[in-house]
Order: C-alpha cells, then structure tokens, then sequence
C-alpha cells in the first residue's frame, strides 16, 4: 500500500545543503498500525511531508496505493489528500470554524453532500467523545479535546490511512494514552495507521511495528518493535 | 458544482463576520480608496466642465464694414464654415446689434436718447466664430485677413485679444494634464494601499490556508472564499462610499456653483448616481478579487 523506494531528500539552504532522508526504504502493508520513531531530527516529519506531497524527494520514490505521489501535479494533490487523515502535533484545525465546522470542512471540499456532513460529523464528534462541544470554536477547547477534534476530521473521509505527527506531542499522560487508545481503535475498524513519535512509553505499550530512523536512515525495522535508544 | 459555489460563498460571507475586526479595517482602507476614486471622478467632471466653458468663452469677432450687403456677409460665413478649424459661427445682423444694444443699456436714458437721435444705425454686422481648438484662431484670423475678405471687414478682435486666448489655451492644457497625473498617482497610491492591506489581511490567514491545503480542499476551494470577501469589500464599500458622498456634494455644491455656474454638481450627482455606483463596484469589486487572487496565490504552494 505504501512503498518507499531508496528515497532521499536534501534542503538547500542557500550555501550549505542538509540531508534529511538517505536512501530510506520500506513497505507497509494496508491495515497495520505502524510507528515512526527517532529523535527529534531523524527524518520522522519529512517521510510523512512526503508522503502527503507536501515536498518532493530528491532522489527515490514514494508510491501511496495507486499514486505515484511525487509525480503527483499540485492540482492533482487534494484527490490524494483526502484518502490520507492527517494529525499534526499543533492540530492545526481552522480557528475561525466551530468543531462542527472543522470537520465537515473535510466533507465539504470531497463534494460531499449537505445530508451527508449533518448525519457523519455528529457521530465522528460522538466516537471521539464531544458531542456537547460540537459549536464550540478551538480556542473554547483544551489541547486533548482540539486533537480529538483533529482526529475526527482525520477519520470522516474514510480514508485509507491515517498519519499522526508528533500528536500526542504537546498533551498531557492522561490525553496521550486517549489518544493512542483512539488511533489503535481505528487501526482495529481497518485504517492504517502510522505514528511518529518520540514517546518511549507509548511505543512500548503498543507492541506493533516499529520503524526507527536517526539521521534521516532508517536504522531498524521490527515487527513487534520496542523504542531503543542508539 | 453548485453546492460548491455555495460552500464558497458561505465561507467568504462567515471569513468576513468571524474576523470582524480585520474585516472592518479592510473594509474602511477600501473605502477611503473608493472615496478617492469618486472624489477624483467628481473633480475631473467639475475640471472638465470649468475647461470647457473657459474654452466656450474664448472666441472672435468679424466687424464687418457697414457697406457689406448681408449676402456677402452670408458667404463670408459659408466660406469660414467650410474650414476644418471652426466650430460654430454666430451671425449677429446690424439689426440684432442694435437690439442687443439697445436691450444692454435699456436703463440709461442718455443712450437711449442719443440711438434715438441717430436716423441710421450705426452699428456693425459681425460674426462670432469659435474654433475646436483655442491655438486655431491665429489660422482662423489670418484666412480673414487675405483677399477677397478683406475688403469687406472692418476688424477683427483676433489681434487685440490673441494674448489672453493664447493664455487660456496653456491654463486649460495644464489643467487637464494636471488633472490626469493628480489623477493617476492618487489611483495609483489608493490601489497599492488597498493592494496591500488585504496582502496583510490574507497574510494573517496563511496558517489556515495551508490547513485547508492539506486537508485536501483544492486551489479553487481555498481561494474561492477570499476571492468572495474581496467582492463584498468591494460591494460594500461601494455602496457606502456613495452614501457617505451624497450629504458632502449636497454641501458644497451651491459653493461650486458660485465658481462655475455651468454646474449643478448635486444633479449631476444624483443624475448619474447609477453610473457612479457602477464605476465603485467596478473599481472596488475589481481591485477586492485581483488583491486576494495575488495575495492567496502565495500560500497555495502546499
């Protein structure tokens, strides 16, 4: 479903270049749940920005189920995007929108209809638990509470896969674990899932795969990974 | 394809009143430049009219001697007619002096009394001729002074008066040339002031429009509403830029009035108050979606 093909990717800051990917490779299957882990640096970030399209490799390829996505043209990256839920670190949701809002923004540029969003957004807002707060606007909620919102608009397209980014990164224990718990629960309904993150505690709860990555190579890749530090 | 201009047109009219402060300061940056813009229209009518009708007051007169027959007189005016450079001619018979005289001075006895003792009238038959351009009566006066005219003119006011014409015609000129840069900077400066306030408006937006981006909304979809809110910037301030002119011209217009009688600048206000409004809306809504266009075009790249 997903492949990464001897992908390297360089940023060239004027006079001297850096080198986030080198040669990094791998394959995920549809359906597993798979985290990303290293240090802050390593290359985490940049494999998901390349695999939403956001940048281009330099060298390689990055193949998402029928996409060859950095031949993708940027007029062709929405139909791509909305097969894959993103959830960043600073949830990113739409400030001037209400939770409600946020979410079927997602269904809305799908073209999806108005009977559609009114039935899906209340039960997304359901499953993750805040149905009370469906007009509330981001600032009217906590950290834990906006990436829940995050994660619902993730989810509402049905997509094939979803990313997390760092998501856990700027909530307390007690948020993180609902977090996780929400993400192994899609990941069970039939969504793959990949977590990056840089949270020991988390990966080691969740005994999937784990790829690990420092220095932008990917320096080990395990089924039923632990977070091992170099 | 409908249900999504709607969707567009939502998200602009809800952008415009969430952000009701960033909105209101855009909107009053817009306004000031559409009251310039009508401001500017005003005063080019007014310069044109005031040209104009310096440019109506200039012209010249034939005398002609009091032996010309009124057919050499009517020919006179058919051949002058015939030049490219006249625009209109007036002929004023013996006849019609002397009762335009005599209507003149109709409360002084003692001219009265003196036409009264004249058997003949004493006055000339002349023709008023303007030309299309004030520079063309110097032509106009030398075609009068060659044969066979000549004979039969007794003057020409040309001569007497070619210098204050020559400083009409440079007056009216540099008006109108001053007009039109006065035009064109103000145009320029309030476009780029607009231009840039809404630059800043969108720049504030930037964040929102690379989420938009990767929650997979399509160029169209993320720039439609921006596209949308410059409209209404546009159409609102229009309107109320011609509301807020109405009471101001309403003021001043008897006061112009006083400096150039030839015109009422509340009718023509109010004569061409839909004109008026469309060049707002033309100017405003036009300068609101090319502003946003470029403006959101930079954070599209995600």
């Amino acid at each position: 479903m997903i492949t990464f093909q001897n992908v390297s990717k360089i940023y060239n800051n004027n006079s001297h270049s850096q080198i986030a990917l080198e040669d990094v490779s791998f394959h995920i299957e549809p359906k597993e749940f798979v985290s990303l882990v290293g240090k802050s640096g390593a290359g985490k970030s940049t494999v998901i920005k390349l695999l939403i399209g956001e940048e281009r490799p330099t060298k390689g390829r990055v193949i998402f189920s029928s996409y060859d996505v950095n031949k993708l043209k940027r007029r062709e990256l929405p139909r791509l995007r909305r097969r894959i839920g993103v959830i960043f670190q600073d949830f990113r949701l739409l400030s001037n929108k209400t939770a409600f809002e946020n979410i079927a923004f997602a269904l809305e540029v799908a073209g999806r209809s108005q009977p559609d969003i009114e039935e899906f957004v209340p039960r997304a807002l359901e499953m993750v638990g805040l149905k009370e707060k469906i007009n509330n606007f981001p600032k009217e909620l906590s950290g834990g509470e906006k990436q829940r919102v995050a994660i619902a608009r993730a989810m509402i397209n049905n997509p094939d896969l979803i990313v997390a980014d760092e998501p856990t990164g700027n909530l307390d224990p007690l948020n993180t674990a609902e977090i996780i718990r929400l993400l192994l629960k899609i990941n069970e309904l039939g969504t793959t899932v990949i977590l990056a993150t840089h949270n020991k505690e988390i990966i080691n709860k969740i005994d999937k795969r784990v790829i690990s990555l420092d220095d932008g190579r990917v320096i080990r890749d395990e089924e039923k990974g632990k977070y091992i530090l170099v | 394809m409908f249900t999504t201009l709607l969707r567009i047109i939502k998200y602009g009219l809800q952008g415009f009143w969430r952000n009701g402060w960033l909105s209101t300061t855009t909107l009053l940056v817009m306004l000031l430049t559409l009251l310039a813009f009508i401001g500017l229209t005003l005063f080019n009518v007014l310069t044109d009219t005031a040209l104009a009708a310096l440019q109506d007051k200039i012209d010249i007169s034939v005398y002609f001697k009091t032996a010309a027959s009124e057919d050499d007189i009517l020919n006179a005016k058919n051949a002058l007619e015939s030049l490219p450079e006249v625009k209109k001619i007036e002929y004023i018979s013996r006849d019609k002096a002397l009762e335009i005289f005599k209507s003149r001075h109709q409360n002084d006895p003692t001219i009265a009394q003196a036409l009264e003792e004249l058997t003949t009238n004493p006055l000339n038959a002349s023709l008023n001729v303007k030309a299309r351009d004030p520079k063309e009566y110097a032509a106009i006066a030398d075609y009068l002074e060659k044969e066979p005219l000549k004979v039969l003119i007794e003057k020409v006011t040309y001569a007497q008066n070619a210098v204050i014409i020559e400083r009409l015609d440079k007056i009216i000129k540099t008006g109108e040339r001053a007009g039109l840069i006065l035009t064109i900077i103000l145009t320029l400066a309030a476009i780029l002031v607009t231009f840039n306030t809404i630059r800043l408006a969108i720049y504030s937006n930037r964040d929102e429009i690379g989420i938009m981006r990767l929650v997979g909304a399509s160029n169209r979809f993320t720039r439609g509403p921006y596209i949308i809110e410059g409209i209404i910037y546009g159409l609102s301030a229009g309107i109320i830029s011609i509301l807020a002119a109405m009471p101001a011209v309403y003021f001043v217009s008897p006061y112009i009035n006083v400096f150039i009688p030839e015109i009422n600048l509340w009718n023509y206000f109010v004569s061409s108050i839909v004109k008026l409004l469309g060049y707002q809306f033309f100017f405003g809504i036009g300068l609101g979606i090319v502003s946003s266009w470029i403006a959101v075009r930079r954070y599209l790249h995600i």
